[in-house]
């Protein structure tokens, strides 16, 4: 434990300690071969190259790192999915018809569904009511620390915590699980909940949905508090009530928001993989896309080419949200 | 009959008293302008009177109903706010017709009201526009469009043209007074900064200072009778003179003495026993003529002057601790600077206070 704190702590000196001396370097490279004192003859010329030349300092090592584990992998991933388990012989399209015959694929992609529809819908309509609610009291802000601090939970993390919640002990038995203890108190039988099929993909989505309100209702507070007084007040003068002002008033000032905090969390479940793999591991049919991925890429001596053209399949899913999220995220900075 | 009567209204946010002692009585087809200083009370009283905020003290009835307990949207008014407020995702027709839609109109309700509307105010080429689409003269307009669709007692403005240019409040200010005399029934609350809209539109002007009603009266009333040195300093531009004396001769007339040097006669009766009193006394600086009578009201050297062609505004030097004194002059008078002035003021122009309050109001 100690040994391992030690070594986060070196990493973390000398990871910025290196950053330091990249920006200080390069720049006091750049400076003494192009000086720029009045006076010289070529101070304008030199000016001109440096400022031509210093941002592609300060963009270089964030382009190169994009690069390698982003842009690199995607054309990789595109190349491996066209070809067999260890990546050598073309293959052609048959991975892709492998994948839509493949009863596992239709299940993931299926629960992948269910949580698309529950999990942002769940915790942006949540995040807007105690957002709402919370700027009303006067321990609201303390609220919304409590609601919060999911946020700062990993998902494996929060996994763990959920667990002890449907833990299942045999009936009769002390139940160290609330919900089942709850069950039993009021006189029902435990139930071992995650392994119920279809029921128990909603209760894994609870715990995404646990974590992402915190996420919506800061974002969807913060619009909220954008809207103009004026217009509620006038709301209230043309004789609306809470729920009309609420809903007719305030939630379509804030629309554009919304959308970027249902997208966001859109591409958030797309790629959930954590607490399905610590939950479930993907059993009692609660496989989603991530899970599968990685099941047919590591697990069983793995099958690369499978692997990678699941990861394409998540990837053409998530690319129009993400695009449409980042038009409407720039449209709503460009509209204040 | 929509007559709006505040009796002893107070507001006070806790500890802090921002208004008290309010006494008005608003009579059907008035438009009042609240006028006063920056933080002097004047939005907290409209919207108390909207039902914004709440009455800490005393009675606000409207048509003889108390209205403290009365819900915003009950009690018969309608507002413009100053930042026009118009719900921005709504067009110009669904901004109008929102009141209309909740109180459970009829479509062919709410298109009648609104296309009157929006006909008396210009606005119908604009119905099917945002108000991002309008510029903020139209925005103002569907603003009061707002308003006018509730059919409501009480009209509130609140500095409606104070976002507005200057030509555009111009323009924008004769429109309301049209508005005002199409609908002479109707009863208007009107808040401004600005003199001139004030003295054009109101019926009658109440200041608000220091917490409470300075002087109520028509705009000609608070120009020729201010009840008091603030009323008499606020109303006008440059502000009233006022200079220190003392009054020497009682009687039909009053001459004071000022400690500046003049000598003035002041068309305004006193007792004998007047005479000996400390006084301040009022002139308007439109009010001073040039003059070579030995009496006068002030004669001192010109620090600089205004040219404005129509009139030409002398700022006199400072004599002692007294206030600087200014002048207005009809037309245009050379170059003044540095030289000896001696004005005249007609007995009829002038005011006397006493220990800030005036002595016609005794
Ligand atoms: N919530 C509040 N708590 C305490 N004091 C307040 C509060 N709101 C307003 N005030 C005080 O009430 C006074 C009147 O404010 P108000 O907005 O009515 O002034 P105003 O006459 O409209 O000024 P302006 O001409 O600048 O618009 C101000 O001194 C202000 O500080
Ligand atoms: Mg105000």
């Amino acid at each position: 434990m100690i040994h391992q704190l030690v070594i986060a702590a070196i990493t973390i000196v000398f990871g910025i300690g290196a950053a330091a001396f990249y920006f200080y370097g390069s720049n006091w490279l750049l400076d003494t071969m192009l000086p720029v004192r009045s006076g010289r003859p070529d101070a304008a010329r030199n000016t001109r190259l440096t400022g031509l030349i210093r941002p592609w300092l300060f963009l270089g090592p964030a382009i190169l790192a994009l690069g390698l584990y982003l842009v690199y992998p995607v054309f990789a991933s595109v190349w491996l999915s066209f070809h067999g388990r260890d990546g050598k012989e073309f293959v052609g399209f048959s991975n892709y018809i492998w994948l839509f015959n493949d009863a596992g694929f239709r299940e993931s992609i299926f629960n992948n569904f269910l949580w698309l529809l529950v999990v942002p819908a769940a915790s942006t309509f949540l995040g807007l009511v105690a957002a709402a609610l919370t700027d009303r009291i006067k321990w609201g802000n303390f609220a919304k620390s409590l609601i919060f601090m999911p946020m700062a939970i990993s998902f494996v993390g929060a996994s763990v915590i959920w667990k002890f919640v449907y833990d299942y002990r045999a009936a009769g038995q002390d139940q160290i699980g609330i919900l089942n203890a709850i069950v039993t108190y009021f006189g029902g039988t435990p139930e071992a909940w995650i392994t119920l099929p279809f029921w128990n993909n909603f209760f894994l989505m609870v715990i995404l949905v646990w974590i992402q309100t915190g996420f919506a209702m800061v974002i969807l507070s913060a619009a909220l508090r954008g809207i103009p007084e004026e217009t509620i007040e006038a709301a209230v003068l043309d004789g609306a009530n809470g729920l009309q002002i609420f809903f007719r008033i305030m939630v379509p000032q804030i629309w554009g928001t919304i959308a970027v905090v249902w997208t966001t969390i859109t591409i958030t479940v797309l790629k959930v993989f954590d607490i399905v793999l610590a939950m479930t591991n993907g059993q009692w049919n609660t496989n989603v896309l991530a899970n599968l991925m990685f099941d047919w890429m590591f697990r069983g001596g793995g099958d690369f080419g499978r692997g990678a053209t699941i990861a394409i399949v998540i990837m053409i899913l998530v690319f129009p949200i993400m695009v449409w999220n980042i038009r409407n995220a720039r449209r709503e900075m460009e509209g204040r | 009959m929509a007559d709006l009567i505040m009796t002893d209204v107070a507001k006070a946010y806790g500890e802090v008293k921002v208004l008290s002692n309010i006494n008005l009585d608003i009579k059907q087809g008035e438009l009042i302008v609240f006028v006063g200083p920056s933080g002097c009370g004047k939005s907290t009283l409209l919207r108390m009177v909207a039902g914004l905020e709440s009455i800490t003290g005393g009675t606000l009835s409207i048509d003889g109903i108390p209205m403290n307990d009365v819900p915003p949207a009950q009690r018969g008014i309608a507002m413009v706010f100053q930042s026009y407020a118009l719900y921005p995702h709504m067009t110009v027709r669904d901004n109008m017709a929102f009141a209309l839609k909740i109180a459970k109109k009829t479509k062919a309700e709410i298109d009648a009201a609104v296309e009157k509307a929006a006909r008396i105010l210009q606005l119908t080429p604009y119905l099917d526009r945002l108000p991002k689409a309008l510029s903020g003269g139209q925005r103002q307009r569907v603003a009061i469009g707002r308003a006018i669709v509730r059919d409501p007692k009480v009209y509130l403005f609140d500095e409606p043209l104070s976002n507005l240019d200057a030509a555009l409040r111009v323009a924008t200010r004769i429109e309301i007074a049209q508005l005002k005399e199409a609908m002479p029934e109707s009863t208007m609350i009107y808040v401004t900064h600005d003199q001139v809209e004030a003295m054009t539109l109101a019926t009658r002007i109440v200041v608000l200072a220091g917490g409470g009603i300075s002087q109520v009266g028509s705009p000609l009333d608070l120009y020729e009778r201010p009840e008091n040195e603030f009323v008499a300093q606020f109303i006008g531009s440059p502000s009233m003179n006022l200079l220190p004396g003392e009054i020497v001769e009682t009687g039909a007339e009053t001459v004071v003495k000022l400690s500046t040097g003049g000598l003035v006669r002041a068309a305004m009766a006193t007792k004998t026993s007047d005479k000996g009193m400390k006084v301040n006394l009022g002139v308007r600086p439109e009010d001073m003529v040039p003059t070579e009578a030995a009496e006068h009201v002030f004669e001192g050297s010109v620090a600089f002057t205004e040219e404005l062609g129509e009139v030409t505004v002398l700022y006199f030097d400072k004599k002692g601790d007294a206030a600087q004194v200014i002048a207005k002059l009809p037309g245009i008078h050379g170059d003044l600077r540095r030289k000896q002035v001696r004005l005249g003021v007609d007995p009829k122009k002038v005011h006397l206070f006493a220990n800030g309050r005036s002595l016609l109001y005794r």
